[in-house]
């Protein structure tokens, strides 16, 4: 790679996110800064080519990412007269640039942006991943995915969405929301496990712990997708998932599990736990395995007793029951399903697999039906494919 | 910014209303124009009377047509709008929320085409 290219990608990589929220901020038109800024970067690369890097390239990119958007709002007739692009001081260097990111992430979460498009506008603003890609981590069109988010991002300047810290009142409803979105980018990463996602997902808890320093749950957020991708290695083997209790703890990632430890132990310095740390708490344990060599089952219920308590959810629901039978035995777990079908609904496909376990291990012969109900149901090829080894295990033990 | 919210209600939710009722309903209206008024965001509103009333024009096609009734029949239907002039969307949702409206109904907010005008 040339000294140019090289340079115009550290500029991509470190400075865009930045760039595009100060940019951004400044016209409350993102679709705008994006175009103007991909501009810059072309340009970029020819003159650096030609001429060679600037001294400071992160000024040469606003300098001329600024003179674009003025250029094009000139030639756009719109109702807004007074929406000239105001001045901006040129910058020494990217950081001395006052970091508006988080002010990015709280219209990119806004509640008046559709909720499943919150992640896509993440992941394309802040972090500069095309559309296209997106839409492959998200299984939509792209085209269909361009165009929404063209339609958000034309909303946030047209109905004047704010690039704002929302006052102490409305904050932490939109820092959940934040949460969510950047949980739904990791949660993209456990269904195909050899994606990026998942390291986005980092960068941006990472980021957003940097951002709200006083927030104990986004640093739990950070410890659980930390706690997570530490597993990445682990989690899939020759095609086959592999449970977390069955995992081989030699292929955990240490530092980042280091890295959750410290990030819940901050978490839980505030005394306010909540959903996301409860979570990664519930992780910590599981892997306290790599130390002890056994899974504390004890503690992993009490954990889901508390999480039911304060964020009740049909995946956390099943979780106990599985708990309930590990600590009592397979045919107290499958009284712990039984009681909990009417709130979950008995069709649900972890109810299915851990109904299929209990009876695998009670040599019921009704095992297998619910090995292929789970099998059914089940969307990930890894996880088929697990079941799939269990169901011939049970038959051929029985 | 200027916003628009056009607030939308089921007629069957009102019609159990007695006199008292609308007493307390103008008073609770009458205190949150008092409160836009005193925010200074306040630009202008309007009640509508009722759907029944409605009568829906149109030349378009070239022929001039009328219609008995709103535009679109509907289950809720608009009662009436607020324009206030604040800052941008945040603002104007606090607004929007405070809208006694909101609590019987649905408030629809809609930056105005014409900006501050």
């Amino acid at each position: 790679m040339t000294d140019t290219a090289r340079a115009a990608e550290h500029a991509a990589r470190d400075s865009y996110g930045r760039l595009l929220a100060y940019l951004a901020a400044r016209t409350r038109d993102i679709g705008l800064a994006e175009d103007a800024l991909s501009d810059a970067f072309a340009k970029a690369l020819e003159v650096w080519a030609r001429e060679g890097v600037p001294n400071n390239p992160d000024a040469w990119l606003m300098t001329v990412a600024r003179n674009r958007m003025t250029d094009r709002q000139r030639h756009v007739a719109r109702f807004h007269t007074n929406d000239e692009v105001p001045d901006m001081p040129l910058p020494e260097t990217v950081q001395s640039l006052p970091d508006e990111r988080l002010e990015l992430l709280m219209v990119c979460a806004h509640p008046a942006i559709a909720r499943d498009l919150h992640t896509p506008l993440m992941l394309q603003t802040v972090l500069g991943i095309d559309a296209g890609q997106i839409a492959r981590l998200f299984m939509v069109s792209p085209a269909a995915l361009t165009k929404r988010l063209g339609r958000a991002k034309a909303k946030v300047r047209d109905a004047g969405i704010p690039f704002a810290i929302p006052g102490p009142e409305a904050l932490p409803d939109r820092a959940g929301a934040i949460l969510e979105a950047i949980y739904a980018a990791h949660t993209l990463d456990w269904v195909e496990p050899t994606d990026s996602g998942g390291e986005e997902a980092i960068y941006l808890a990472d980021l957003l712990v940097r951002l709200l320093p006083d927030f104990p749950e986004v640093m739990g957020l950070a410890a659980l997708i930390g706690f997570g991708h530490a597993r990445r290695d682990a989690r899939v083997v020759d095609g086959v998932l592999v449970p977390t209790g069955a995992q081989d703890v030699a292929l955990w990632d240490g530092s980042l599990r280091a890295y959750g430890d410290r990030m819940l132990a901050r978490a839980f310095a505030h005394h306010a736990p909540g959903r996301f740390q409860l979570e990664a708490a519930i992780q910590q344990v599981h892997m306290a395995r790599a130390d002890t060599g056994e899974t504390d089952w004890a503690a992993l219920n009490q954990l889901y007793h508390a999480l039911l308590r304060v964020a009740p959810s049909a995946g956390a629901l099943v979780a106990q029951a599985v708990v309930t039978g590990r600590l009592h035995g397979p045919a107290a777990g499958l009284e712990a399903l039984d009681a909990l079908a009417p709130q979950v609904g008995a069709d649900l496909q972890p109810v299915w697999a851990a109904r299929a376990n209990f009876l695998s291990q009670l040599n019921d012969p009704r095992a297998g039906p619910a090995y292929d109900q789970a099998i059914a149901r089940a969307t990930d090829v890894s996880l088929v494919r697990f079941l799939e080894q269990q169901r011939r295990r049970h038959l051929d033990r029985i | 910014m200027r916003y628009t919210f056009l607030l939308y209600t089921d007629p069957a939710d009102l019609a159990h209303m007695t006199e008292a009722d609308w007493a307390a309903e103008k008073e609770v209206y009458g205190s949150y124009i008092g409160a836009l008024h005193a925010a200074g965001v306040f630009v202008d509103t309007d009640w509508l009377q009722p759907v029944a009333t409605a009568t829906t024009l149109t030349l378009k096609g070239g022929t001039r047509q009328v219609q008995d009734g709103p535009f679109a029949d509907t289950k809720e239907t608009l009662g009436g709008y607020f324009v206030v002039d604040v800052p941008d969307l945040d603002a104007a949702m606090t607004w929007a929320e405070k809208c006694p409206a909101a609590k019987t109904g649905k408030v629809e907010i809609r930056p105005t085409a014409m900006g501050d005008g």
